[in-house]
This record gives structure tokens, sequence and C-alpha cells, in this order.
């Protein structure tokens, strides 16, 4: 692929911004709109807008897809750890007022890394997702 | 007053972008028509009261799934004709217009006078906003401290209900890489005889 | 006129699903298949949102001196709901680019043509 210049320069300059702002989508998402749905899906965009400007090559560097793989993996068992850790802790599945000193600190950790693991699973999904369509192209 | 006004504007312009996606037989113009579909279905949720939805679908439906969409499309096209034809669609032989058309016609007009003992758009006291939503709307800051109700119904009140949403979309990309996620096979023949046993 | 603005979502939501319906049933690209079933989604989204709209409703984030909200429920079924469809879509789009490494096309006619000769 011919460089191009602007491109470079201009995708360099916009990638940390939405990767920023989807950590701020992320962690904010109990006050203003956002979540881990929409952390995830941006957070993915970024990345693939890397793949996009300088290559696909480049971009697996950055996140292998043994990585991926694992990512996603985690985000779904973390979100599932998170309800067992309720039910050791004698309260129903999902439950998460006891995971803190009071009902509302409880709730609010426990909504923290759920979306922390749909967060992870759905950028992660997402990328695989592009890396199979965009690495079946090469033969 | 106005919200209604643009409510009926993009809704329109929603309408007019189906039917042009419909008509053409260009894909790579039908997947950049379906990009702005999915933007103006965005801007309408913003008019309709949902940020929450319209931040995903900006991001899902004009992002991603046209990306995706493209890289099928590159993957996909015909490389036997010319430039101009890569990415157009056939004709369709075999099918006549009609019988699509009267079993879309009669399913449109029973679901339309379905519509006439729907509450009316907007209203407060429709059964959907009297039940289990009032319950959500009142009790949401005592009960877990967050002010987004979208946040706290999905993770908190709902949350079996998400952790199934999850495990459908990580299925989802598990199957997509157990169909194309290896190198291609060099042999595009022997594929079809040996069906599923390819997977590299 | 009351009456048009009550239902005018409805009426619209129903067009756009039976434009997909039809894109689905008429037209033998998988591609654009794929497509219409991708509008008839949509259109159920509108349907859901259209349903939770108040009239003179804020968005469902709690906010000091607001009192009448949205319904944050069908909000967060649509939330989902598009992340789940954007995985299904990919695994449609997978399923097609198998069909066109194996058959060598994406047009239904083709495909029956090629089943038939076998």
């Amino acid at each position: 692929m011919k460089p191009n210049l602007i491109l470079h320069v201009v995708s360099k300059f916009l990638i940390p911004l939405i990767i920023v702002f989807a950590l701020y989508v992320q962690f904010h998402g109990d006050f203003g709109p956002g979540g881990g749905f929409q952390a995830g899906v941006i957070f993915s965009a970024a990345i693939i807008l890397y793949a996009l400007v300088f290559g696909l090559d480049a971009a697996e560097k950055i996140i292998p897809s043994h990585v991926l793989r694992i990512l996603a993996s985690f985000g779904l068992l973390l979100y599932a750890g998170v309800g067992v850790v309720t039910l050791l802790l004698g309260a129903n599945y999902l439950d998460y007022s006891v995971l803190g000193s009071t009902q509302i600190a409880g709730q609010h950790l426990g909504i923290l890394l759920v979306e922390l693991g749909v967060g992870i699973t759905v950028a992660a999904v997402m990328l695989i997702l592009y890396f199979a369509f965009a690495g079946r192209g090469r033969t | 007053m106005i919200d209604i006004l643009i409510n009926v504007t993009l809704l329109a312009f929603l309408a007019i972008t189906s039917v042009a996606i419909l008509r053409m037989t260009n894909l790579f113009a039908i997947v950049m028509l379906y990009g702005i579909f999915s933007l103006l279905s965005a801007g309408l949720f913003v008019v309709m009261d949902a940020p929450d939805v319209a931040f995903t679908e900006a991001a899902v439906g004009a992002g991603i799934s046209t990306v995706l969409m493209l890289a099928t499309l590159a993957l996909t096209r015909s490389r036997k004709r010319g430039h101009e034809g890569d990415y157009e669609e056939k004709p369709s032989r075999a099918h006549r217009p009609w019988l699509p058309l009267a079993v879309v016609g009669i399913t449109g007009t029973a679901l339309v006078y379905g519509t006439w003992d729907i509450p009316g758009f907007g209203d407060p006291n429709a059964p959907a906003q009297t039940h289990v939503a009032r319950y959500y709307i009142e009790n949401t800051m005592s009960d877990t401290g967050v002010p987004n109700m979208v946040t706290a119904v999905l993770a908190s009140y709902r949350g079996f209900d998400t952790l199934g949403e999850v495990a459908v979309v990580f299925t989802a990309g598990v199957a997509v890489l157990l169909l194309i996620g290896g190198r291609r096979p060099k042999s595009g023949a022997k594929v079809k005889s040996e069906g599923g046993e390819d997977e590299a | 006129m009351d009456f048009f603005i009550d239902h005018y979502n409805y009426w619209v939501v129903i067009f756009l699903m039976m434009v997909g319906l039809y894109t689905v049933i008429s037209r033998g690209n998988l591609i654009k298949k794929i497509i219409g079933l991708n509008i008839f989604q949509v259109s159920v989204f509108f349907l859901y949102i259209s349903v939770g709209t108040v009239e003179g409703g804020a968005a469902p984030i709690l906010t000091d001196g607001i009192e009448l909200y949205s319904n944050p429920l069908p909000h967060v079924l649509i939330l989902t709901a598009i992340v789940v469809g954007v995985a299904m879509t990919a695994l449609a789009l997978a399923l097609v680019v198998r069909i066109k490494e194996s058959y060598g096309t994406i047009e239904e006619d083709e495909i029956h043509e090629l089943d038939h000769s076998l």
C-alpha cells in the first residue's frame, strides 16, 4: 500500500483520543450515557482504524489474536465470576449488595466489574471479527 | 412540536433510504447507503430520548458493521467481469415480483390494522409506562446509587439477561473464528466435498 | 391530525419492516438479503424505542428538577440487541464468505443450479 502522509498523521492524532474516549465512556457510564457495550465497540473502532491505515500485520503486532481470544473469554468469566462471588458471600447470583460495606457501595463495585467484563468481551470479539474477515483476504 | 417535526422528517428520510437500498443493484453503494441508514437511525434515537442506544447504533451500525460488510464485498466480488461490474448484483431470474409483493402487502395491512389499538406515540399512561418502568425510575437511586437508569437496569436489575447477551456475542465470535478464522485453503475445488473438515 | 402523529412512528416502522422483508424474499444476492434482514432489525428497534418514549420526558439519566423520564427498559433491551445484532450479521457474512469459496458465487439461483446439477 502506498503510504499516505495525511492519513497517517491524522490517524496517529485521532487514535489516542478515541481510546481515551472509550475509557471515559466505560468508566463514566454510571453517570452519563455509556457503558461496557459502547466502550468496547469504540475501543475496537480505534484499533480497526489503526489496522486500516497501517496494515493488518502492524495491528496484530499490538494485539496478537491469541491474546484477543484470551481477553474475550476473560471478560465473560469476569462477569460470571462476580455472580459466583456473590453466591459465595451468601446472596443470590449477581446480587451485588453484599460486595461492599453498604448496599450502595456493593452495587457500585458490582456494576463497575460487570461493565468492565462486558467492555473487554465486546472489544475483543469485535476485533476478532475484523481480524478474521481481513485476514481471510490474504492467501 | 419541533421534536415531532424532526421525528417525522428523519423517519421519512429513513423510509426513502430503505427504498433506495431495495432498488439499487450496486452492492458497494448499498453498503454505503446502509451506513447512512444507521447514522440516520442514531439521530432518530437521540430525538426519542435514548442517548445510550444512539451511541451504540452510531458506533456499531455506521462503524463496525459497514467495515465488516466492505470486507465481505472484497472477499466475494467476482473477478471474471470488468472493474465496473465487480460489485454488481445480478438480476434475479427465477422470481416474479408479484408473489413477494402480495405477501408483504397482506402482512403490512394486517400490522397496520393492529396499530389502531396501540396507545398513541408518547402517551404517558400507556401500559408499557405504568408497570415495571415506574419502579425503575422511582427506586434506582435508593437501590443502586447510579444516576444512569439504563446502566442500573442493564447491569444490576437485569444482570442475568446481560450475562446471556455477552455469552451470545462471545459465541458469535467463536463461530466466526471456526468458519473463517484460518487462512484460505489453496485449492478451492476440494472444499465443497469435504464439508466442515477444512478449518485450519 | 392527532391520530396521524400518534401512529406515524408505527406506520413507518411497519413500512421499513416490509421493505426489509421484501428485500429478503425477492432478491437473490446473499449480501443484499443480509442487508434486508438488518433493515428489518432496525425497524424492530424503532418499534421498541417508540413504545418507550414519553411525551415531554427526558433521557433516563436522573437529574435534579426533572420528574418525567422516558422508559429505560426498552433502551436496555435494544442496546444489547444492537451489539448482538452486529455479531449475528458478522456470522451471516462469514457464512456468505464460505459459500463464495465453495460455490464461487453468492447468487441464490446459481447456488441452486449447482446443487441440482450434482
